[in-house]
């Protein structure tokens, strides 16, 4: 059981910056997050397309953000529990216990959910048949490739993760490429070696073309394909592989009784809390009068929640706002020496 | 003010007026029209507000860029006629659009 003042449900932008409007208050928080590294939809989603409207800074990538923020938070120790999801909260006189996909449990006084639109999940094929192959012959991602030597591949996608792995695959498989339409999206070497590939021989590529039907019966042997002028093709096929990026799913979180406008959760512009006290929600997941889902707006929002988590886990000692150019206090909190 | 159309898939359909300078999202979404989740807000990160076009109206509209056709390879079950609603720009050029919104959108 992992004690601390605060657990942030999300390590993107606004759940770092959490971080340190904690830390400088002297607060000790746990961070979790779903996906394997810090960073959020900046990572996830725009790792390399600039921002521009993160006051004092004129231009930065999503990764570079990201980067800065745990630099910035590094003082204060804080641990990242990555690949985890909270499946369950529980309360009991005011301390909030929290348990995780990995079986790890917390208790806090505190929660904030800086959870984005929720967590992230690969997006899938849209044909009901293939849910009950997954993991078997329908997957999403790859974390073994050794299990696809000698096999007949279907890959669907047109991004760099379709392209790479079907690169990869043709110098062991029977590799099929399909797309929805005839232009892929790939760094510039990827695409000049897949026409390569293709005018040797070594993959098939079919656009513009998207899943149609797969064969009856306990294990797949071929799909069918179609395209927009309904022309349907037969692949024979051992292995479905889809690559569409990932999606954003709100998850238990929406379980947890919490007053929700769609997929956003509603909280007061004070202290950003919800309608469970010790519960509280920033970023892009929080919904107000006027709400923008901008980062900035998300610092904001951590800064004024920090405070209320303050008194919830200091209920004896008096909240003082200090600055941090001028406090002792808070420069020792961030290990500045003089 | 533009009136624009947006029909389910059970066939349901809606026509309402869409201030110009906002999008047929935007329109969507502040209206309750079911079908469009638009995630990510606009951002054009996401392709939760996916809709297709009717024929008529495909050309009329200004192309998508590349970056709206890479968000759309990742929507569910796209064709030629999809676009992000997000954006699609309302003017006085696209009053009587009319958009169809997929079974779902993940």
């Amino acid at each position: 059981m992992i004690k601390t003042d605060v657990v942030i449900i999300g390590a993107g932008p606004v759940g770092l910056f959490a971080v340190h409007q904690l830390g400088i208050k002297g607060l000790k928080s746990e961070v979790i997050d779903n996906l394997d590294k810090a960073g959020g939809q900046c990572i996830e989603l725009y790792p390399d397309k600039p921002i521009y409207d993160i006051p004092a800074v004129p231009k930065c990538s999503g990764k570079s953000l990201t980067d800065n923020l745990l630099e910035q938070i590094k003082p204060f120790g804080s641990k990242i529990h990555l690949n985890e999801r909270v499946q369950e909260i529980k309360e009991d006189k005011g301390l909030w216990t929290l348990k995780t996909s990995n079986n790890k449990t917390f208790t806090t006084p505190n929660i904030i959910i800086a959870g984005g639109v929720g967590s992230f999940e690969p997006r899938k094929l849209p044909l009901k048949e293939l849910t009950k192959f997954e993991g078997k012959s329908v997957f999403y991602s790859v974390t073994d490739k050794t299990s696809f030597k000698n096999k007949k591949i279907s890959i669907f996608g047109g991004g760099d993760s379709a392209l790479d792995w079907a690169l990869e695959f043709a110098k062991y498989s029977k590799v099929t490429l399909i797309h929805r339409r005839n232009e892929f999206r790939g760094a510039p070497h990827t695409l000049k070696e897949l026409e390569k590939l293709k005018a040797e021989g070594k993959i098939t590529i079919k656009t513009p073309f998207q899943i149609d039907s797969i064969n009856e019966g306990k294990e797949i042997k071929f799909i069918n394909i179609k395209n927009d002028d309904e022309k349907t093709e037969k692949i024979e096929t051992d292995i479905i592989l889809g690559f569409f990026g990932l999606i954003m799913q709100l998850g238990p979180i929406a379980e947890w009784g919490l007053n929700m406008d769609k997929k956003t959760i509603k909280v007061n512009t004070e202290n950003f809390q919800t309608n469970k006290p010790g519960i509280f929600a920033i970023g892009d997941i929080c919904t107000y009068p006027g709400k923008l889902k901008l980062i900035l707006s998300g610092f904001h929002e951590a800064a004024l929640a920090s405070v209320e988590c303050f008194k919830r886990a200091r209920p004896n000692e008096k909240y003082r706002f200090q600055f941090t150019t001028s406090s002792k206090e808070i420069q020792d909190r961030l290990g500045i020496k003089k | 003010m533009p009136k624009i159309t947006y029909i389910e898939q059970n066939g349901n359909s809606k026509t309402i007026e869409v201030d110009n300078g906002l999008t047929v999202m935007e329109g969507a979404v502040q209206n309750n029209i079911p079908g469009i989740d638009a995630d990510c807000g606009g951002g054009m990160a996401c392709a939760t507000c996916h809709v297709y076009v009717e024929d008529s109206w495909l050309t009329k509209l200004p192309k998508a860029e590349d970056a709206e056709q890479d968000m759309i390879d990742m929507a569910y079950k796209p064709n030629k006629n999809s676009r992000l609603s997000c954006q699609i720009v309302v003017s006085d050029e696209i009053d009587g659009l009319t958009v169809t919104t997929p079974e779902k959108q993940t």
